[in-house]
């Protein structure tokens, strides 16, 4: 098992293997289906977005709502597979890791390769055990998006397995 | 029993439902754990019976994805049901998701923004040989629901090749549908006919075998075979790729074979309450 703190640098990156348990204390950012649409289509103009992309960690998830004296509701990872096709124009512009469930594509697989990146697994369907480990929540953008708006997490041990490592080795 | 207090029961079986993991499946868990030797695999299912321990205590929900409300509604001969009634049902779910942090997953198919707690689905249907009403709440998470399938059968198709279609709409919902799985299978009836018996299929007890005696042979079967695929707890391996397969199966035309796989994650979550 090994503990890690972001913000990560590129070197501890290579040293991670597939397959490898981590515990990631930190600030992380939630993001899925819309945001990265939202991200890619502003990208593409030129806009500016809510959230500096390089050298962060982003989580593919969707809390719950936050019930009354916790901080953020059940939390965990949603299918990565659907933000395959918006996943390049954020690794171009330096995104370091990304968190979720299941497979991802060959395309991707090469890009986390060629981007020098990560992608981690969450246990999934573990949302409550994965919400103890959240210290703090705060919504930064999309706010109209509820549960798939941008927060930042701020997470303590969060568990998790290297599912591709930065030369493209796959868990599955 | 009046329409606040039935709007009550409903809230209550939102929790029951989202907090507490079923004692069926709990029970298949805990007997996947005794049998897995696979490291990886064993950890991944104390993973999900300690989430399972923490959403109970915490009145947390068990997944995040608090999943579409669906409700079976089951009224016996004796029963008359008014639009109002079910009406309270769908306002009762609504509130009980609000009132307990759940979160809200709908939205406009087309515009898809501002997602809210509209659109529970309500199934209902008359039973001669019952008496009294039913009424089982089944979120259905949407990494599993994404993986449903159905196929248009030849009439003249073989049970293999049935078998061989299930086994397959399972190995393509891999580790992202959150194994281990129950497999829902509706055969029968028509296109939506057999893709609604395989998720009614579902609500049933996971841990009894099917009363029917070829139904029960086609389950232990396809339970064997997919358990075969390996994907295993979490998709990292292992004997336990599907905790149980449920197969209903409805008359059919003489000229078709539809069949339906609903798939569940292993936070396969429903709760009923009966009035006599």
């Amino acid at each position: 098992m090994k503990k890690i703190k972001t913000p990560i640098a590129k070197k501890d990156i290579f040293n991670l293997r597939v397959g490898d348990e981590v515990l990631l204390s930190g600030t992380i950012y939630t993001a899925r289906d819309q945001v990265h649409k939202k991200l890619v289509e502003a990208i593409k103009k030129g806009k500016k977005v809510p959230l500096a992309i390089k050298d962060q960690i982003i989580y593919y998830c969707g809390p719950s709502a936050t019930p009354k004296g916790k901080v953020i509701g059940s939390c965990g990872p949603t299918t990565s597979s659907r933000m395959d096709e918006l996943t390049e124009p954020l690794l171009k512009k330096g995104l370091l890791a990304m968190i979720g469930k299941g497979r991802r594509s060959k395309k991707v697989k090469n890009l986390i390769k060629k981007y020098k990146a990560i992608y981690f697994l969450a246990p999934s369907g573990c949302g409550a055990l994965l919400a103890e480990k959240v210290m703090f929540k705060k919504l930064v953008g999309f706010k109209e998006l509820g549960s798939e708006a941008i927060y930042r997490l701020e997470v303590k041990d969060f568990p998790l397995i290297v599912g591709i490592d930065s030369k493209g080795r796959s868990i599955y | 029993m009046t329409n606040l207090r039935l709007k009550k029961e409903m809230e209550e079986l939102v929790a029951k439902a989202s907090f507490c993991l079923r004692a069926d499946l709990y029970l298949l868990l805990k007997k996947a754990l005794a049998k897995e030797t696979k490291p990886n695999a064993r950890k991944a299912l104390r993973c999900i019976l300690e989430n399972a321990r923490i959403a109970n205590k915490e009145n947390l929900a068990i997944c995040q994805d608090t999943g579409l409300p669906v409700l079976f509604i089951e009224a016996g001969k004796d029963v008359k049901l008014s639009s109002q009634f079910i009406k309270i049902l769908q306002e009762g779910v609504m509130s009980g998701y609000k009132k307990h942090s759940l979160r809200a997953s709908m939205v406009d198919p087309i515009l898809r923004k501002a997602p809210s707690y509209k659109g529970v689905i309500s199934h209902v249907e008359f039973l001669e040989q019952a008496k009294g009403i039913k009424i089982t709440l089944f979120p259905k998470g949407f990494g599993s629901e994404n993986k449903s399938q159905l196929k248009m059968f030849n009439p003249t198709a073989s049970v293999e090749e049935i078998e061989g279609f299930i086994v397959e709409s399972v190995k393509n919902a891999g580790p992202e549908g959150c194994p281990p799985f129950v497999v829902g299978v509706g055969i029968g009836g028509t296109a939506d006919k057999a893709l609604l018996l395989a998720k009614k299929s579902l609500i049933d007890r996971v841990d009894k075998s099917n009363p029917d005696r070829n139904l029960k042979k086609l389950e232990q079967s396809l339970f064997k075979k997919i358990n075969n695929l390996r994907i295993g707890p979490m998709g990292f391996g292992g004997k336990t790729t599907v905790l149980a397969v449920k197969v209903k199966t409805a008359p059919t035309h003489i000229a078709g074979l539809p069949v339906g796989v609903n798939i569940s994650c292993h936070a396969l979550r429903s709760a009923a309450i009966t009035f006599k």
